[in-house]
């Protein structure tokens, strides 16, 4: 059966380097329905909808739009074909206009140089009635209320005469009047003909806006269904299915006296979060992109404030304001973020592993450098990092052995608490098994591990525990025992990442 | 090209080549210089004249030290020529107009420019203001301070025993010569053997990466605008011991040279990179360029803008050793 689509994507793959982002898949949207693309962390959802707008290319496979061969060289050239992309992140320009914002780059003008702002705002102010938008042309941007924003982007949007536009995450920083509003509008544009590809984490929106879906899986495609006739448990199934084989070289230590306990955390992404961590024991936290884990981390760190909550190191109260407190208090973190937060590139090995550690190596004023050298090359070659020399930049070391310098500057400090941010992210399969034998090793000298990781199997692999993360609450613990047992799977995971029970 | 040469003469592979062209390509820079004037005129490379071009850039030496600081932490520091000014006032005033003795007069003269050097790194660290921003305003402010304490007036400053600063030797070598290398030997061990040093370098390659290792961004962006302050404060006691009069409008400029100093010294304008050792290599450099030329009788005119092209073509050479890299 010939169906009608507007656009196919099929055989559609793209590599990085040597990680397999997308392989085979296939997408087919309708005319005038709201589709739902869903997929774990990492599934491939965003990679294929920066190909469609044209800020990737694929490697192989084609894509239809309209009937005809499709390929946008970036997103201007994509909205002049129809196809306009609602970012989950939006940034305004604050001094900008609303008409302005909806005209950018195709401004009405008189002759080919000077602006005609009355006629802009005029037809500005059309569009605007037209969705019973309470602001006149002539607002600040920065005046507008994040859901404001968005709405103004979608505006926009048809405005370009979009005749698909893909939400990525139109709800997370929305309230649910504003939430209200929006599918009001989906509605309304869907009426209107206009396809909407709808990327979400939360499923009740899923099953309550959206017409079809599909679901990707570790960069393949899964399936489509109609949303008439799918249950959630479906769906999640859909999601997972990924084989936890035994590759994660997990050893049991014992694990000892609790060290680092967090009561009633809260802060910008998670509110009320308390939990314990022994010595020994990796805790595993795992939940959505977005859900509070890094956050919290991050807080507990000194990076972000706290707003309420209290911390407790082997029994006694501390106060962590900055990362310098934290170290103080032997609390580390491993940022997921490695060339941020992580490495010095342009600086030496040697001197990205002794950069918190530099007052033990002080002799008087000065460094010690003999002992730096030797302390810092016996770090580096424990943790086998692949270089010819220490002396040599954190440029020219690989992501895997990059991540591995940043463990050595951390372990170097001895830290009681390792907090762990997407500690294998990037990093190639050799390297990221050395870093897990490490975590072992770790724990087993008694260091009390929280490890982050947006891939299940690596935290069902690694924890001794899994606290699960639901829009910035805890919703659920498990132990390892649960899951050698096999009464806790990845869907049971997975199902309470996205807020079931 | 010149790495093959290299890696045979000195038997080292393209990394390690690139490590040691990074550090000390400058240097061969200055070498071929060197030959090429001492060919043209070879009482260029008489002692005489060779002390005589240390003598005369140990000002820029010391002011461009402060500056490698700042532009290592990915800022710079325009205060440096109005502080030279500001010195040389205050010591006209309180020599020169007080009769205040010297020693006190010039410790109070260096804590001041410490001061403003210090003020500087509270605004650039504390209220995260652009570092060009607040150290162009701050050489407006430290100028007219300069000029309303000696009220436009050059104030003579004649005494021998001031003079001596820099006219005296020790030995052989010329006192100012002998300044410059106690700071080069201070420098090279605050920047190369100390916490402080280390902490400069990360806070300038990735400052997020320094916070989350604990390092003070603000103590350490701080500390270095106060010792630039303070070595331009120095700098500015040797240039009034050199012209024996307290001037307001003396320095203007001088921190272009000592910008030149350290960009031919490979110091990174991304911050995060430079050493101690480049610094005086660029410093030597820009004296060489104005004694070599006028050595050459090349008309003062070009001098500027020899210095130009020089440095344009060093940073372009680095540029381009350092795509190579990547």
């Amino acid at each position: 059966m010939a169906e009608n689509y507007i656009l196919e994507c099929s055989g559609i793959s793209k590599a990085f380097g040597g990680t397999q982002a997308l392989k085979d898949v296939q997408l087919h949207i309708r005319p005038g329905e709201v589709h739902a693309l869903l997929g774990e962390n990492g599934a491939g959802k965003s990679t294929l909808m920066k190909i469609i707008i044209g800020l990737y290319r694929q490697d192989e496979g084609s894509i239809t739009w309209n009937g005809k061969p499709y390929q946008a060289n970036g997103p201007v050239d994509a909205i002049n074909q129809g196809i306009s992309m609602i970012h989950q992140e939006l940034n305004p320009e604050p001094h900008l206009t609303i008409a302005e914002t909806i005209f950018l780059k195709r401004e009405s003008t008189v002759g080919k140089f000077f602006l005609n702002k009355k006629e802009q705002n005029k037809r500005a102010e059309e569009v605007l009635k037209k969705f019973d938008f309470p602001f006149a042309p002539t607002t600040l941007m920065k005046e507008l209320t994040l859901a404001q924003v968005q709405m103004i982007e979608i505006i926009k949007a048809v405005s370009c005469d979009a005749k698909l536009i893909i939400m990525d995450e139109p709800t997370s920083s929305l309230d649910s009047e504003e939430t209200e509003h929006l599918f009001r509008t989906i509605r309304d544009l869907k009426s209107k003909g206009v396809a909407i590809i709808y990327i979400s984490h939360r499923m009740e929106e899923i099953f309550e806006i959206c017409d079809r879906v599909s679901v990707f899986r570790d960069g393949t495609y899964v399936s489509s269904r109609d949303m008439d006739g799918v249950t959630r448990d479906e769906l999640v199934s859909m999601m997972v299915g990924r084989t936890v084989k035994n590759i994660f070289p997990k050893v049991d230590c014992k694990i000892g006296e609790p060290v680092f306990r967090v009561e009633g955390l809260s802060g910008k992404g998670f509110h009320d979060i308390s939990f314990e961590v022994r010595a020994g024991e990796i805790l595993g936290l795992s939940g959505l992109v977005g859900s509070g884990r890094s956050e919290t981390m991050r807080a507990i760190f000194g990076l972000d404030p706290l707003t309420s909550g209290k911390m407790y190191l082997d029994g006694k109260e501390i106060k962590i304001k900055k990362p310098r407190d934290a170290i103080k208090n032997g609390i580390c973190m491993v940022n997921e973020d490695r060339k941020g937060y992580g490495l010095c590139l342009q600086r030496s090995i040697r001197e990205n592993i002794s950069l918190p550690n530099l007052p033990e190596k002080q002799s008087g004023l000065l460094l010690n450098q003999k002992r730096e050298i030797k302390e810092c090359g016996d770090a580096a070659k424990m943790l086998t990092v692949k270089c010819a020399s220490i002396e040599h930049t954190g440029l020219s070391l690989s992501g895997g052995n990059q991540q591995k310098v940043v463990l050595a500057k951390w372990l170097m400090a001895n830290p009681k608490v390792l907090i762990l941010d997407e500690p294998t992210r990037g990093v190639d399969v050799g390297a990221k098994s050395d870093i897990h034998t490490l975590m072992c090793q770790f724990a087993a000298k008694g260091m009390a591990v929280i490890m982050i990781s947006s891939e299940l199997p690596e935290v069902m692999g690694m924890s001794d525990r899994i606290l699960i993360y639901h829009e910035g609450t805890l919703n659920g613990e498990i132990q390892r025992s649960e899951i050698l047992s096999e009464a806790v799977t990845q869907k049971h995971i997975l199902e309470k990442e996205f807020g079931g029970k | 090209m010149a790495s093959n040469n290299k890696k045979k003469i000195l038997g080292m592979d393209q990394d390690q080549f690139n490590m040691f062209m990074g550090k000390y390509g400058i240097g061969i820079i200055l070498i071929g210089m060197v030959i090429i004037i001492a060919i043209m005129k070879p009482m260029f490379i008489k002692p005489g004249n060779l002390l005589n071009i240390f003598t005369q850039i140990s000002i820029n030496g010391l002011i461009a030290y402060g500056m490698c600081l700042a532009i290592t932490t990915g800022g710079i520091d325009l205060t440096v020529g109005a502080q030279l000014a500001l010195v040389s006032c205050i010591l006209g005033q309180l020599v020169g107009v007080k009769g205040m003795s010297l020693i006190p007069a010039c410790i109070i003269a260096v804590v001041v420019a410490g001061l403003f050097g210090f003020l500087n790194g509270v605004l650039i660290s504390k209220f995260d203001m652009f570092p060009f921003v607040v150290t162009l305003s701050m050489q407006l402010i430290v100028r007219s301070i300069a000029q309303i304490i000696s009220n436009g007036q050059a104030v003579s400053m004649a005494d021998p025993a001031f003079k001596a600063i820099y006219s005296s030797k020790f030995g052989p070598i010329p006192r100012p010569i002998v300044y410059l290398a106690i700071v080069v030997i201070i420098m090279y061990i605050v920047m190369h053997w100390t916490r402080f040093g280390r902490y400069v370098y990360a806070v300038g390659g990735n400052v997020n990466a320094a916070i989350a290792s604990g390092v003070s961004v603000f103590w350490t962006k701080t500390l270095c605008y106060t010792i630039s302050g303070v070595l331009a404060g120095l700098a500015g006691i040797i240039f009034t011991a050199k012209t024996g009069s307290a001037q307001s409008n003396i320095g203007v400029g001088y921190e272009t040279d000592a910008v030149a100093a350290c960009v031919l010294g490979g110091t990174s304008f991304a911050g995060g990179i430079s050493t101690a050792p480049g610094v005086l290599l660029g410093a030597i450099i820009i004296g060489c360029i104005y004694n070599g030329m006028n050595f050459l009788q090349v008309n003062s005119y070009y001098q500027s803008l020899a210095k130009g092209v020089v440095i344009i073509g060093a940073v372009l050479l680095d540029m381009v050793m350092n795509k190579k890299n990547r």
